[in-house]
């Protein structure tokens, strides 16, 4: 466990190697400087301003001293919001988005699980063709539609709760962006969870767990459940690096002060370092999320060792 | 599309008699024929669902083609009697207009052109990359191989969302852009499937019988290996089109998409978002045909997967 855990270390190292350095040097390439103003700066100043951020070192140099100061955590000042490092406004973010992307992947088990174990067991029922047309319609209609659909019905046209906004990550406000980010990995964990499900009713240990007598509940519960959890345990990595992808309009649409609306606006303002220091910044939650994914699923399957 | 015996006539026939044995025994009577291709046609044509949704498919890409032509509206024409109109028959705007007073049906048609046309090329893309990607890491096998996954490894657990984003600021949103970066990105499946496949089939008679003759390395990738991989990859690529125009739509719905004066249908969900109240008609349109694709293309995608997999017959 301990070796399989150092290697996928070992293996997310060029992985995070490969995002940081395509963002800097993509980033190096871009047209226009960071300090192309309504104003043109006089030429002394410009060169002022471009030693004060390294930038008239030699490229190699920069990229160095960058690496460094990532190791430090630090991703440089942002371009447009002056008085802000990035790393601030990215703790200023993240915890919104880590309560926003946490509540929708919780959801999103809590509800997916049990509508997919219900469609297997009442496999061609009419229960199981509603199951599986609410998920069809949750993987066909993308958040970014769901979302304004849900702030219209239930924000405005009803006024049960706030179509938007923080408020301090009062519960109410809460409600819609995490389920209109969860729908869509509901519907996937749905689907996976019943096609795994009816795959291990169909197998010999539930057959004889069956034939030794054991009641519908205990063969279930006891039998089926964890063999069958292991797709959607794996499944995991991808629907949480899903569920940051979504946060970032799911932010945008609700007005949510999260990481992905610094993006956003970063991206949309050109406000390089931002940008990159999120991309970064994403990059490592991914990668990280995928290795402790990965693990927990060999600390599940007993026929997964990987000490070889 | 091609079925393995169409491609390698006879050489399997020759290889795997025994020689020297002047009377061969009768090989038993494999029944009439069928070849691949037309054995799928027939079971697709059994699902309704997806033969509807391939209608429905067939219908939409034609309205979005010719239906611009038909309109008495221009893209960017703006009917000065008629802001934010809902649908009616006065000036023959049967979808209402925008808050600018440019007629949504028009603008939905052409919107579904540049997303339709993004989800073509960029599947192309992808399939070209992919395909070759996986064909050449299969075939040649050993340290290349290994050295090729490895990179596709690596590439799959990048935020390739953000990377391709990171791409349209530094480079300026334009459409050619969002072809290559999507497809570049959405290649690494299709390698891995059409690696698995090469894999199994480069063991095989027709493959020796091709190297014995000494047919070239290139060629037996592209004449006899990559033909043979195309049920997997069908299946696939009907699961990569909707994947594609919904990355555009989402990158357009933020407003790093394509930009005026083209549309999509993204930029007009999210402009339809920003005048949701006073005039919902201008989200719902553009939702609907969006939803309505996507709905059509996963039906069809399912219905091809049960006709082509060989372990449902």
């Amino acid at each position: 466990m301990l070796t399989y855990t150092a290697k996928r270390l070992a293996m997310a190292i060029p992985t995070l190697l490969i995002v940081i350095t395509v963002s800097f040097f993509l980033m190096r390439v871009a047209p226009g400087g960071p300090f192309d103003g309504e104003r043109q700066l006089p030429p002394e100043i410009e060169n002022n301003l471009r030693a004060a951020y390294h930038l008239d070192e030699p490229l190699p140099m920069q990229y160095l001293r960058y690496m460094g100061n990532l190791l430090q955590g630090d991703f440089g000042p942002s371009f447009k919001y002056k008085d802000f490092s990035v790393t601030q406004l990215i703790l200023q973010g993240f915890p919104v988005s880590l309560e926003l992307g946490g509540l929708a992947i919780g959801l999103a088990l809590i509800i997916g699980l049990p509508l997919g174990v219900i469609a297997a067991l009442r496999r061609n029922s009419t229960v199981d063709y509603m199951v599986m047309g609410i998920a069809l319609g949750g993987i066909a209609v993308p958040n970014f539609v769901i979302a304004p659909i849900l702030a219209l019905v239930f924000g405005v046209l009803l006024a049960w709760l706030p179509a938007g906004g923080w408020n301090g990550g009062a519960l109410p406000n809460l409600v819609l962006p995490v389920i209109a980010l969860a729908i869509q990995q509901i519907a996937y964990i749905a689907r996976m969870m019943r096609a795994s499900m009816i795959e291990t009713l169909g197998s010999h240990f539930i057959r004889t767990a069956r034939a030794k007598g054991l009641s519908e509940r205990q063969v279930i519960w006891r039998h089926a459940l964890r063999p069958s959890m292991l797709p959607v345990i794996s499944y995991l990595g991808p629907a949480i690096a899903g569920i940051i992808t979504g946060s970032v309009v799911i932010e945008q649409i609700f007005g949510l002060p999260g990481i992905g609306r610094y993006f956003v606006q970063g991206a949309l303002n050109r406000d390089y370092t931002l940008v990159m220091g999120t991309v970064v910044f994403y990059g490592v939650l991914i990668v990280l999320m995928n290795l402790v994914v990965d693990l927990l699923y060999s600390a599940l399957d007993p026929q997964i060792r990987y000490d070889d | 599309m091609t079925s393995h015996t169409s491609t390698h006539d006879g050489f399997e026939d020759r290889h795997d008699r025994p020689a020297g044995n002047p009377n061969p025994p009768p090989e038993p009577d494999p029944g009439p024929g069928e070849s691949l291709g037309r054995e799928a046609w027939r079971r697709l044509r059994q699902n309704h669902a997806a033969m509807f949704s391939l209608g429905l498919l067939v219908v939409i890409t034609i309205a979005c083609v010719a239906g611009p032509w038909l309109s008495p509206w221009g893209l960017a024409d703006v009917d000065w009697n008629a802001f934010g109109v809902p649908p009616t028959l006065e000036g023959m705007h049967l979808l209402g207009t925008d808050a600018n007073g440019r007629d949504l049906l028009t603008r939905t048609l052409y919107g579904g052109r540049v997303s339709l046309s993004v989800a073509l090329v960029a599947t192309v893309v992808s399939l070209v990359i992919g395909v070759l990607y996986g064909a050449i890491s299969g075939y040649v096998g050993g340290r290349t191989d290994n050295l090729m996954m490895r990179f596709v490894d690596i590439m799959y657990s990048l935020p390739f969302m953000f990377l391709v984003i990171l791409l349209m600021v530094v480079f300026g949103r334009n459409i050619f852009l969002i072809y290559a970066a999507i497809g570049a990105v959405e290649w690494l499946d299709m390698a891995r499937i059409v690696r698995g496949q090469t894999l199994a089939l480069k063991r095989r008679e027709f493959i020796e019988a091709a190297h014995a003759l000494g047919v070239k390395d290139s060629r037996i990738i592209t004449r006899h290996l990559i033909p043979n991989t195309l049920g997997p990859v069908i299946i696939y690529v009907t699961l990569t089109v909707p994947k594609v125009i919904l990355l555009e739509s989402f990158l357009s719905f933020l407003g790093l998409g394509v930009q005026e004066p083209l549309t999509s249908w993204g930029v007009l969900i999210s402009e339809g978002t920003d005048q949701m109240q006073s005039a919902p008609w201008m989200l719902l349109v553009p939702a609907v045909c969006l939803a309505l694709t996507l709905f059509c293309l996963n039906f069809l995608g399912d219905g091809l997967r049960d006709a082509l997999d060989p372990r449902t017959r």
